[in-house]
């Protein structure tokens, strides 16, 4: 066992430097001269050489990817060109809006697609499944910066159902201080018995969140039904049929709990796609997070913020993928062993 | 399943009722060949279909501005008076042909890797593995967006992006055929043969070893149009007056409150393209391969 994680932990630690070459390539040797872009575009000769020297530029490939290296292993990941406020800063401030949006998101798909994929299961070739699996696919389908703008115009704008943007009502800002111990004013909210915060940002949370489900949603639908069919056809469970099990039991009780496992492992997957999602969506709706500093960031061409923002989601992606690893190999000795 | 009697019942009918009874068995497959068929057409026959072909380019018509849908313009026009049907079709021509492109870049430079990987092992198989490994470990749109952003945007660096991104997927999808395949006992009759390596490797591992691929082309090409598309709208793919989807509905973003269609038709001209290709990827995919890969 100890052996098993030294060994996924290792192999994840060289993915993650992988992945930092590759922003050092996007951050360092792509762009014409990042001196230029960093010294603004009224800068001076001296001013511009000024900023070569102060940025590394001047020095040989290797030492500058040395350098990057080490400034991201002890917490200098640049300065962001459009706030010029370092950017591990700013992903802190705007991380935990991105990881309530995506939470909400997960446990839209999980609640939905579960049950949607056993009815799809259980009514194979039917008109249910028919209608689940162009609902499942019509999810991995989906423009997510269309269906955001969609679902605003119709539920907000027209038949103001839901609040159009923002995180929470902004006159929350002026009358009452807003708390903030997590950073999601959902949480935040029910935390300090502040309801009409934990309200409004619930309302406000709907619109969103059901955009970004949409791609999860239609993962869990496929991957419930695959799962649920293959294990209805094996023989412990024609056991449970011929021992007078109803069909519902048998898919419900028995089937569905071997397909909990790769449930957990696709959520904690496209937890990460997700958060890529949020780029598209978050824009839309005025949320305060990740995808929106992301989408500001691409659209100011602030490479430093791009590329700690392509390496913050790159390791949430690793490390959700070693914790499930090692999870499974944890309740699961067959996976150890493979 | 088909059994001898509804072989016989079939060969009695006529080529036209079996069509219709394998769409009515099949209604999300006729769905997706149908569409797949429209997209077709309207990217092959646009400068005939477009009722306004000028329109997919630059022209502006400043006293048609924003007009609602109407029976001149079935989808109204957008913010310079250009009929938003003409820029649809045109439209078939851009992110289409962008997966095109993708596709066959993204192919042409991992099947060989892989089957080489998978064939000789060796150092060759970590380092090609090892490089495909950082590839999958990142959503494939982050990467594409950060590589894109450093780029001019033009429709030659959106392909490159989303290349870039693609190849390791069929590099590792193949390596793992070719490794399988390599064992085989037709395999190793080659080699006592005498045959050269090169020969075995293409006439005997690569066509054992290419059906999931064509599978996964087909499930990749809506995924890399929504890609293309994501680009476009976050103002990093091809820019106007190319009639491009994602554009499109980005640059309608801002006047949409007010005129729904600006973002409405081109969005679903995304979204119809990408559903029609993943139902017929899915079919594909249960006729050639029951195995099951569902994370892109």
């Amino acid at each position: 066992m100890i052996r098993f994680v030294l060994r996924r932990t290792v192999l994840s630690l060289v993915v993650i430097a992988g992945v930092m070459v590759i922003t050092f390539v996007i951050t360092h040797v792509i762009p014409g001269d990042p001196a230029v872009n960093w010294a603004g575009p009224h800068a001076s000769l001296a001013q511009i050489r000024q900023a070569r020297i102060s940025l590394g530029l001047n020095r040989p490939l290797w030492s500058q990817i040395g350098h990057y290296f080490w400034g991201i292993a002890t917490g200098d990941w640049g300065t962001a060109i459009r706030t010029h406020r370092p950017v591990l800063n700013d992903l802190f401030g705007v991380v935990p809006a991105s990881f309530e949006l995506v939470g909400a998101a997960l446990i839209i798909a999980a609640i939905v697609g579960v049950p949607l994929g056993v009815l799809s299961a259980r009514w194979k070739g039917k008109a249910p499944d028919q209608l689940v699996r162009l609902f499942a696919v019509l999810g991995v389908s989906m423009p997510a910066f269309w269906l955001a703008l969609i679902v605003q115009l119709i539920f907000a704008q027209h038949l103001h159902w839901l609040p159009t943007a923002g995180e929470y009502d902004p006159s929350f800002a002026y009358s009452h201080p807003v708390p903030s111990i997590t950073g999601m004013p959902v949480v935040d909210g029910v935390l300090t018995g502040h309801w009409a915060l934990a309200w409004s940002s619930f309302t406000h949370l709907i619109l969103p969140a059901v955009v970004v489900a949409s791609y999860p949603l239609g993962v869990v639908t496929r991957l419930v039904r695959a799962k649920v069919l293959e294990t209805s056809e094996e023989t412990h469970s024609q056991m449970m049929r011929s021992l007078g099990f109803s069909e519902r039991a048998v898919l419900g009780r028995f089937a569905l709990r071997l397909a909990w496992s790769p449930v957990v492992q696709v959520l904690a997957l496209v937890l990460a796609y997700s958060l890529v999602n949020t780029f598209l969506v978050e824009a839309v709706f005025d949320w305060p997070g990740l995808g929106n500093y992301a989408a500001q960031s691409i659209s100011a061409l602030d490479v430093p913020a791009i590329a700690g923002v392509t390496l913050f989601v790159a390791m949430v992606y690793v490390v959700l993928n070693l914790l499930v690893d090692l999870g499974q190999a944890f309740f699961d000795p067959r996976v150890r062993l493979a | 399943m088909t059994t001898t009697l509804d072989l016989e019942l079939e060969s009695g009918m006529s080529r036209a009722a079996r069509l219709r009874r394998w769409a009515r068995e099949n209604p999300l497959l006729t769905f997706g060949v149908v569409s797949v068929g429209v997209i077709v057409v309207s990217a092959l026959f646009a400068p005939w279909l477009a009722p306004f072909p000028g329109d997919a380019g630059s022209s502006t018509h400043p006293l048609s501005i924003l007009g609602s849908p109407s029976w001149h313009h079935p989808f109204g026009t957008d913010q310079v008076g250009r009929d938003i049907l003409s820029r649809v079709i045109y439209g078939a021509r851009i992110s289409p042909l962008i997966a095109v492109v993708v596709l066959f870049f993204a192919t042409i430079v991992g099947v060989p890797l892989g089957l080489v990987a998978g064939y000789f092992g060796g150092v060759v198989d970590d380092v090609v593995m090892r490089v495909t490994d950082v590839f999958l470990a990142v959503p494939a749109l982050l990467l594409a967006l950060a590589l894109a952003s450093v780029l001019t945007p033009t429709i030659g660096s959106t392909i490159l992006a989303i290349a870039v991104t693609w190849w390791p997927w069929y590099a590792r999808l193949v390596r793992g055929e070719a490794a399988s395949v390599r064992g085989r006992r037709y395999i190793e009759s080659c080699h006592a043969l005498g045959l050269p390596r090169w020969r075995i490797l293409l006439r005997h591992v690569l066509p054992n070893s290419i059906t999931p691929v064509l599978v996964q082309v087909s499930l990749d090409f809506g995924t890399v149009i929504l890609t293309a598309s994501a680009l476009s709208f976050l103002g990093l793919g091809v820019q106007d007056p190319t009639p491009d989807w994602g554009l499109l509905v980005s640059e309608g973003q801002t006047y949409f409150t007010t005129n729904w269609w600006v973002v409405t038709f081109p969005g679903l001209a995304i979204l119809l393209t990408a559903l029609a290709f993943n139902i017929l990827g899915d079919g594909l995919r249960d006729r050639l391969d029951p195995r099951h890969g569902i994370l892109r």
